[in-house]
């Protein structure tokens, strides 16, 4: 759509496009025939092309980069007889498992978490320097003491998923409690709120988005925490594949392995994002 | 019928400059069926002068009584609508007028039909499903109204209620109140610093100067009368009289600035 075409527009498609504006950056450049969606896509179509050119005209050893047929071969063995004992699907299942018992772990104690440290001095002054000391260590650096202290079940797995996961949400939602617009609380006062009812109407749907986007960038260290993960004594799950793999120099099944945690890392993303303009499509139009 | 009295009440902000304070023993009376404007520049201590009636703020001397009873806090019988709307953007229309009611544990099918009946004074029926983020500003504005309305508060507070409104939907959103006050009998208490609006709507004009913020002068009107009886606001506000009036206060805060200056 042209800048003339939109002012001869009537008033009410003028405002549609109004909020179709503001929702997408303005373009300097003018237009652009295609779309930034087909020009990533574009992107991924040359690399693969760029990987299948240089790997079947033999220029690189299979060893260090097998070729894109290779890895599909090896993708369609995987997912039907199998590696290391397990499907393809069975290692999915096992990662899948540990990452969403953490989260849900995760969920449960960090809102409330988070809430408290909004709301409370005290809980501030508590809580805050524990998250943020374990915060910034990297999770493989805590692995062996979790080892000593939890030994080598799953349950130490899904704990240090979980460390990896609960930070993040309680730090974004402490964020979101702390943000709450004054009106709003002032205006549900006014109409009568209770202290708990501040917080079950205002205080917690506010904070929504913020809970969200915890969990976004929770789920996101979470799912690159597991190949640390699962270097304790794991039978089964995809950085477990990746890394027995590894040691066997099979270096199909490695790629294999990335290319999965990588697509489901990715899908995780999207379809957080997708729930979080669903839950609060008012941050779109740029209302807090 | 509820009486409002504010009794010698004064204010100072912890670090505020030394002796100045918001308000200075300020004593105001607002009876049944009264619009109270307060008028003044910024700094005066007119949102101050509001948030003490929300029982958003605690005076730091002298008292505020609604029928003889002290204010202490916010409460439901003293409802406020906000400049900036503060509506709750995850719920719809109809669920935002109602949400007063739903705080005091109304069921939902009563608290539904009054959120409709107050959306109908507003004139928004038909719009009772729609996110509030998809209502332009003076249609916002309605809801923050309705939702203080159907509160059935005693009385009604606005900040600032029509001030980043267009000039238009200013004039339109006045008529309303105008209306709605005529029409529900609540005594009102508005704040603003638009000198024609503050002429047009009060039966009391509270004129307030800054530094220490106190009463400068009250003065009684009639053009809001006159206008909730039939007359239009166009005829109203082309009136010689209105005209004079509007002068004669613009005078008075010129005034009062002097004075303060010096």
């Amino acid at each position: 759509m042209t800048p003339t075409e939109m002012s001869i527009g009537d008033d009410s498609q003028s405002l549609a496009f109004a909020s179709e504006l503001a929702a997408k950056p303005a373009r300097l450049a003018g237009n652009f025939l295609l779309s930034v969606n087909t020009i990533s896509t574009l992107t991924i179509i040359f690399l693969l092309v760029v990987w299948w050119a240089t790997t079947t005209a033999g220029l690189i050893a299979p060893l260090f980069l097998p070729s894109p047929q290779a890895v599909l071969g090896k993708f369609w063995l995987v997912t039907t007889k199998g590696f290391m004992d397990s499907t393809l699907w069975q290692h999915l299942a096992a990662s899948l498992g540990r990452v969403v018992c953490a989260l849900i772990a995760a969920v449960v104690l960090a809102i409330p978490t988070g809430i408290a440290i909004g709301l409370s001095r005290i809980a501030q002054g508590v809580l805050d320097p524990l998250i943020e000391l374990y915060r910034p260590v990297p999770p493989l650096a805590y692995l062996p003491l979790i080892v000593i202290w939890f030994g080598i079940g799953e349950l130490s797995k899904v704990l240090l998923i979980f460390l990896a996961i609960y930070a993040p949400i309680a730090i974004a939602t402490a964020g979101g409690v702390r943000q709450v617009s004054q009106n709003r609380l002032r205006a549900a006062q006014s109409l009568g709120a209770t202290r708990f009812q501040l917080l079950r109407y205002v205080v917690l749907p506010s904070a929504v988005p913020d809970i969200l986007t915890g969990i976004r960038i929770g789920l996101g260290t979470g799912w690159s925490t597991l190949v640390a993960a699962e270097l304790v004594a794991a039978t089964s799950g995809l950085g477990f594949m990746v890394q027995s793999a590894a040691q066997f120099l099979v270096t199909d099944v490695v790629i294999l392995g990335i290319a999965v945690i990588a697509i489901i890392a990715f899908a995780l993303e999207l379809s957080l994002r997708a729930l979080s303009r669903r839950l609060a499509p008012w941050r779109e139009q740029g209302i807090s | 019928m509820s009486r409002l009295v504010i009794d010698q009440v004064t204010v100072h902000y912890p670090g505020a400059a030394r002796g100045v304070a918001a308000l200075q023993d300020v004593s105001l009376v607002i009876d049944p069926e009264q619009l109270v404007v307060a008028l003044g520049p910024s700094g005066c201590g007119k949102t101050t002068l509001l948030n003490l009636i929300a029982g958003f703020l605690q005076p730091t001397s002298g008292r505020i009584l609604l029928d003889d009873r002290l204010v202490s806090g916010p409460s439901a019988e003293r409802g406020v609508v906000f400049q900036d709307d503060a509506l709750l953007p995850w719920l719809n229309v109809l669920d935002n007028v109602a949400f007063g009611l739903q705080l005091r544990g109304l069921p939902g099918a009563e608290r539904e039909a009054m959120a409709r009946r107050t959306l109908q004074l507003v004139d928004l029926q038909g719009f009772e499903q729609h996110p509030i983020w998809q209502l332009s500003g003076g249609m916002r504005q309605r809801v923050g109204l309705a939702r203080g309305l159907a509160a059935d508060p005693r009385v009604l507070l606005l900040d600032e209620p029509f001030a980043a409104l267009d000039a238009f939907t200013r004039e339109q959103m006045q008529e309303l109140l105008l209306r709605l006050w005529r029409k529900t009998r609540k005594q009102v208490f508005l704040i603003t610093h638009d000198l024609e609006e503050a002429v047009f709507l009060a039966t009391d004009l509270i004129l307030l100067s800054p530094r220490p913020g106190r009463v400068a002068e009250r003065i009684k009107l009639d053009f809001g009368h006159r206008h909730a009886n039939g007359e239009s606001a166009r005829s109203i506000k082309s009136d010689p009289r209105f005209i004079e009036t509007r002068e004669h206060v613009l005078s008075l805060v010129f005034a009062q600035r002097e004075v303060s200056t010096t």
